[in-house]
């Protein structure tokens, strides 16, 4: 969907999406690491389960909702990335046991 | 990086590093006044100079000098005396001006004489039938990405909707070596008779030869469809085609990006959760605070300028921060404003910035239809709730937003109205055969954006407060 531009030379930056070593660059939010990956990084929603992106990219839909570092419903686009960060993909509703 | 603001209280507090946010932090720094400001975002410069300290953009000319215009404010700012604190969440203001904030985890609260709110503008609502389709986003999220990551659109990418910003977007997209396949343009016929009375001024302002060299630098390379009456997502969990019609024609093309604008609209959940007055603004199809000519809102002691107040773009936020910075000096300390510009000067600043923007306002008026739905269309994405779903609501004696969410929860999920306000005003509106002011908006209430109740909990306790939950 997107993809990144050659006169970018920041560092990168390596994240865990769902278990799996994900590069991004210094700088990048969450959000826009994981829609750079080229993964499928759709979240469900609580409500219906329906799959959702990050729509407005600027902290204002919460469609980008994502655990980072184990504490749920962050908005990914406002949280920059930061070296070994994990981040988990949220898939409907919270369980209990969680 | 600060995380936590050095006191417990200042003269002022800025919210939002803005172009109108940093304008006013400079003035008040300057003049000496201790100052606090806080920003969302993790450097300063708002939407329209986002990430301007930090972005991979090297090729300066891809942004434009316009974006660059930034630099002298932000610099200017940092060498200030001025407290900044990056990556700060205001969720509550209130008319003690007392500021609740949460930073790296933490809330504090701290105590200012004056604030001035320079929280800018949001993307205005484009509910169109699968616009909650991952896949579909909107174009300032696409800005966004490309300023800060110089990350562009690559697969198949459709760009509908109409306004200076669209077309501004598109050039850098392409600029950065991006992909446009088409765009579709949503700007009403009738709109062109309507700006007519405006169209001297628009002429004679700077927006018109700017707007023109865009126009013509997009159209050299992307297809535009003219007069797009209607408009439609479509894919199963994930955007593979768009619907149009334009001249009578359906049209339906592959997609994997759809990106939509139709204009900004003032960020309100701050301002109104603190208190103050807001009206519909007829031009500008949504809420605006009542203001005074310095910027003074309804609850004393809080000012608002920037796009925030109402929406005028860039130059009209910097002259407007000023305003209210002039104004806050004056009254905070007289004797370090006469050192400052007249603030006549910065209103004959700000009515040039202005010139144009009632064109703009009348030319880029959104079609009803693409503000308000009808049937399955999705209106609250928070709570997945549908146009018809808020008639059969309005049918059975919903009478107004606040009613509705007992009916159906529109407004009371994450995104607190940010992005089924609008359209739920309008849609109950016109079901109800009444006007935008009459329906009127949620009450919307601190926390005006989600905190955790740890963070709460750590707060500072009153007696009064633990009194109220402690048993005899
Ligand atoms: S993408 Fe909209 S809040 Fe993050």
């Amino acid at each position: 969907m997107f993809k990144r531009s050659d006169q970018d030379q920041r560092p990168s930056v390596q994240i865990f999406v769902d278990g799996v070593a994900v590069q991004a660059r210094g700088g990048d939010t969450v959000s826009a690491a994981l829609l750079a990956s080229g993964r499928d990084v759709r979240r469900k929603t609580a409500v219906s389960g329906a799959p959702r992106l990050p729509y407005c990219m600027m902290g204002v839909c919460f469609d980008c909702l994502v655990t980072v570092d184990g504490v749920g419903n962050r908005q990914g686009c406002l949280v920059p990335v930061a070296e070994g960060m994990t981040i988990e993909i949220q898939k409907g509703k919270r369980e209990i046991e969680r | 990086m600060t995380t936590i603001a050095k006191r417990d209280s200042y003269d002022v507090v800025v919210v939002g590093a803005g172009p109108a946010g940093l304008a006013a932090t400079a003035m008040l720094a300057e003049a000496g006044l201790s100052t606090l400001l806080l920003d969302e975002n993790a450097g300063p410069g708002g939407q329209v100079w986002r990430a301007i300290a930090s972005t991979p953009v090297t090729k300066r000319e891809q942004l434009g000098a316009d974006y660059w215009a930034g630099e002298d404010l932000v610099q200017k700012v940092r060498a200030s005396s001025a407290e900044i604190i990056q990556r700060a969440t205001v969720w509550s203001l209130d008319c003690n001006l007392e500021i609740g904030v949460s930073a790296g985890g933490v809330s504090m609260f701290v105590k200012a004489r004056r604030v001035i709110l320079a929280t800018g503008a949001q993307e205005r609502p484009f509910p169109i039938p699968g616009w909650t389709l991952p896949g579909v986003m909107t174009a300032g999220a696409a800005q966004t990405m490309l300023k800060s990551s110089a990350l562009v659109p690559d697969g198949r990418t459709i760009v509908a909707g109409q306004g200076p910003l669209l077309w501004l977007l598109a050039a850098q997209i392409l600029r950065l070596g991006g992909r446009i396949d088409c765009i579709l343009d949503t700007t009403e016929r009738r709109n062109y008779f309507g700006a007519l009375p405006h169209a001297f001024t628009f002429l004679t302002s700077p927006y018109f030869a700017k707007g023109l060299a865009l126009m013509k630098e997009v159209r050299a390379k992307v297809p535009v469809v003219k007069g797009v009456s209607e408009l439609a997502a479509t894919g199963d969990g994930q955007l593979t085609s768009v619907t149009y019609l334009a001249g009578g024609r359906r049209q339906t093309v592959p997609a994997d990006l759809l990106l939509l604008h139709q204009g900004v609209v003032p960020n309100v959940n701050l301002a109104m959760a603190a208190g103050i007055e807001h009206r519909w603004d007829d031009r500008q199809l949504c809420w605006s605070p009542v203001l005074d000519g310095d910027g003074n809102s309804s609850v004393q002691g809080i000012a608002i300028a920037g796009d925030g107040a109402g929406i005028g773009g860039v130059d009209a936020a910097v002259f407007r921060g000023r305003i209210a910075a002039r104004a806050t000096v004056e009254a905070l300390t007289p004797a370090a404003a006469a050192g400052l510009a007249p603030t006549a000067s910065f209103r004959a600043d700000l009515a040039r910035a202005e010139r144009g923007r009632a064109f703009l306002d009348c030319l880029f008026r959104p079609a009803p239809q693409f503000r308000i739905p009808s049937g399955d269309t999705i209106v609250c994405r928070c709570e997945e709730v549908t146009a018809k779903d808020i008639l059969d609501a309005v049918a059975i004696g919903a009478t107004g937003p606040n009613q509705l969410k007992a009916y159906r929860r529109t407004g009371m999920g994450p995104c607190q109205g940010r992005l089924c306000g609008l359209t739920v005003t309008e849609l109950m509106a016109q079901a109800r055969g009444k006007s935008p002011q009459e329906i009127g908006y949620y009450r919307l209430r601190a926390p005006v954006k989600p905190i955790t109740l740890a963070e709460l909990a750590a707060g500072p306790k009153t007696d009064a407060s633990v009194k109220a939950v402690v048993r005899g």
